[in-house]
């Protein structure tokens, strides 16, 4: 379908809706980059803003005396942002097409919200990367892109907005371009797939349509990008691994001897028949049944939420995994990983948390701090006594039981984990194994 | 052609011939309702008779069949609800043998603790969160799974899937843990809750299609119906029920409508409608230009309006 076809329905959902694919997508950009015009402009031009958000939006442009419309309106929610005119925290924007239904995890590209970009990317598999066209590749973009790219997000577009305002030159592009390919160099996930577009936002060149101003452009806009990302190849594949959530013991005269473990499938398939073993018990079955409500299958696939019965009686309960025989994580009581600290105290060696690893929840002691990581490649720091507010940093750590994991780099799921304060209950840090 | 059976079909939707789920939003919500029962102790299921909260119980079906669902519901009445909602809610509590617990808004009237709102816009949309956080204290809920959506209004699109609230049910927007991958953090102090929002991630549509697709029965009010009506501020009002004030010089006329939503009456307008069956809702919400809260004049008093109620402790 050509793409001013698209983009001139009225609304771009097929029927099949409930079938459709769901692209979870992270943004980065700093201050001013135009970040909240992009999505404004996306959602826009794919028809999905609501004529009275529209109404309220001209009305809110209006009042505020501005010569267009402003589409970051559609996006900042709290008041102390739209008083501050900057989107301090994580927001969900959602539009659909005939293909694909999205979510953004918009994000603010702070120096002091490292903590959210971590936070938005880690639940996305593809992410857009805003420079300002005037300004090139500065600081902020080397924190942006160090960031997807240690969380492994697959798909980075890297968006050079504003063209409308250096003439739409394809020399300004070219040049941000070189200087980027600098900086991918120093990537340590070099398989990630990384893709230049010219855009303008707040015109409207190469968001959804195709620019008149650009010619030398070739390529993609950056909705067609996205529309034609396969999710296959998007989600992150591993071995398959099975934590139990929930014990299911219906106990009622049909089903008197069930005993169904609840639980999501990450990483890859299980099937019927499959030879599994339980962790830690490291006992043998073999998988039974598995339901998906009241139905049965042959087979439950990644990210599908099953009950799973098994051909023998064993003890399983919350926390414990299920996993193919021959095909074992690393069970281990320590283990080192790169930490996201995002708490005002400070993470220091000796000090207990809780690691919340999937569904499974263990004391962890600090046992070292190894070093620093500078988030915009300048190197590492090994003189480091403990971690702040949005430290990225190497750090070891001494369980009280056994976890079963892989490395990040294996199994984006089973390769991470969330530090919790005991005393505050709140979520202070991520950290990915390495 | 062989004809595919309706066990095939689904194993193969199950399956995904990309090797990816059918519909991820489904199992991400089955696996948030089951981390709320593994989590807390006294989990409760806030049941409005809405559309959303009706989709709710039926993931929470899936999410724990063959056993039931491990909690019960609990609807906070206005006294100002359709009655078509009541007459349904208290028909599926009794198909599915659950347990429901019901608070009212005008007990928290009579008691003083909440005064009514007079004139015009008078709504009790407001004074639900009284009763609400009474009956959070009278049970001892630790989790209150609600049918919230981040697509529904701004403020929203900030909220997270497990949401703490302190002990006066209050929601500090700048002070929220950060979710990561799907890790959900329940750990929380005696005294307070958490809100869950398992369809935190769904449109108005998506809600709309998996009702359609897993044929779930909803009240008679979604569908096109003829109703006594007026008209202000451009949006049309039930004129059937005293409970919505009416001027003498509104005239009131008979309209082809549905809602939908089915909030407080007081604050719920209908739209003029044609669709009687879900999938004329389906196609109508496709090609709809006016988002759902559109019709819900309580948002509409200022801009920052429902962030102010949430901080409040308004669900």
């Amino acid at each position: 379908m050509g793409f001013s076809e698209v983009s001139s329905q009225k609304k771009l959902v097929t029927n099949n809706h409930i079938k459709m694919k769901v692209l979870k997508l992270a943004t980065a950009g700093s201050v001013d980059d135009g970040k909240s015009t992009l999505i404004g402009r996306l959602l826009y031009d794919t028809k999905s803003l609501t004529t009275d958000k529209l109404e309220a939006i001209e009305k809110t442009s209006k009042q505020r005396g501005y010569d267009y419309l402003d589409f970051s309106l559609a996006t900042d929610g709290l008041v102390a942002e739209r008083e501050q005119g900057i989107t301090i925290d994580v927001a969900h924007i959602y539009f659909s097409t005939a293909t694909k239904s999205y979510i953004i995890a918009d994000t603010p590209g702070h120096v002091e919200y490292t903590r959210n970009m971590v936070t938005g990317a880690s639940t996305s598999q593809a992410a857009i990367i805003l420079i300002d066209a005037r300004k090139g590749v500065i600081e902020q973009t080397y924190r942006h892109f160090f960031i997807n790219n240690m969380l492994r997000v697959k798909d980075v577009i890297v968006a050079i907005n504003k063209m409308d305002l250096v003439d739409y030159a394809e020399e300004t592009f070219n040049s941000i371009k070189a200087d980027f390919e600098e900086l991918m160099r120093k990537r340590d996930y070099q398989e990630q797939k990384i893709t230049f577009i010219p855009v303008s936002a707040l015109k409207g060149d190469n968001v959804v349509n195709k620019s008149d101003a650009m010619p030398w452009y070739e390529g993609q806009t950056l909705l067609q990008h996205l529309e034609e990302l396969d999710l296959k190849d998007i989600y992150n594949t591993g071995t398959p691994r099975f934590p139990v959530q929930y014990v299911i013991r219906p106990k009622t005269d049909d089903f008197h001897d069930f005993r169904g473990f609840a639980g999501k499938v990450y990483g890859g398939e299980l099937s019927v028949g499959d030879e599994v073993v339980a962790l830690p018990s490291q006992t043998r079955s073999r998988i039974k049944e598995i339901h998906f409500h009241d139905k049965k299958f042959q087979t439950a696939s990644r990210r599908s939420s099953v009950t799973i019965t098994l051909e023998d009686e064993i003890n399983v309960s919350r926390g414990d995994m299920l996993v193919k025989v021959g095909d074992l994580p690393t069970i281990d009581k320590q283990f080192t990983a790169t930490v996201s600290w995002m708490d005002s105290d400070q993470l220091v060696p000796g000090k207990k948390y809780v690691v919340q690893h999937g569904v499974n929840k263990v004391l962890a002691k600090v046992d070292r701090i190894h070093h620093k990581i500078s988030p915009d490649y300048s190197g590492i720091d090994t003189d480091v006594s403990g971690l702040g507010m949005n430290d990225i940093a190497q750090v070891s750590f001494k369980l009280n039981k056994p976890i079963f994991y892989d490395k990040f780099k294996d199994h984006r799921t089973n390769g991470s984990f969330i530090l919790i304060d005991s005393q505050s209950n709140s979520t202070v840090g991520a950290g990915f194994i390495s | 052609m062989e004809t595919v059976t309706k066990e095939q079909e689904l194993d193969t939707a199950l399956l995904g011939a990309t090797g990816d789920v059918a519909n991820a939003l489904e199992n991400e919500a089955i696996y948030i309702i089951r981390e709320v029962a593994a989590q807390f102790e006294r989990p409760v299921l806030l049941f409005s008779g809405g559309k959303d909260s009706i989709t709710l119980v039926r993931l929470a079906q899936k999410a724990f069949w063959p056993a039931k669902i491990p909690f019960p519901l609990m609807h906070i009445d206005t006294g100002h609800n359709f009655p078509e909602t009541i007459e349904f809610r208290d028909r599926l509590v009794e198909e599915l043998g659950l347990e429901l617990i019901v608070r009212n808004v005008q007990d928290s009237i009579d008691q003083g603790k909440v005064k009514e709102e007079t004139g015009k816009y008078a709504s009790r949309n407001m004074l639900q969160t009284t009763t609400l956080l009474d009956a959070i204290e009278e049970f001892k809920f630790d989790a209150c799974i609600g049918g919230a959506r981040r697509d529904e209004e701004k403020a929203r699109a900030k909220e997270r899937i497990f949401s703490v609230r302190d002990d006066f049910g209050q929601w500090d927007e700048k002070n929220q843990r950060p979710e990561l991958f799907d890790m959900l953090n329940g750990q929380i102090e005696l005294g307070q809750n958490v809100r869950v929002f398992p369809i935190s991630n769904w449109t108005e549509l998506d809600v709309w299609s998996y009702i359609e697709a897993e044929n779930i029965e909803i009240p008679s009010i979604y569908f096109a119906h003829k109703r006594k009506t007026f008209l202000r501020d451009g949006l049309i009002w039930s004129a059937e029920d005293d409970v919505v004030f009416r001027a003498e010089d509104e005239l009131v006329e008979e309209r082809i409508v549905r809602f939908r939503t089915v909030g407080d009456m007081s604050c719920t307008a209908a739209v003029e409608s044609e669709a009687n069956t879900i999938a004329k809702v389906v196609s109508e919400i496709r090609d709809s230009s006016i988002s759902e809260r559109g019709a819900r004049i309580d948002d509409k008093r200022s801009e920052a309006a429902m962030e102010k109620r949430k901080q409040q402790g308004y669900f």
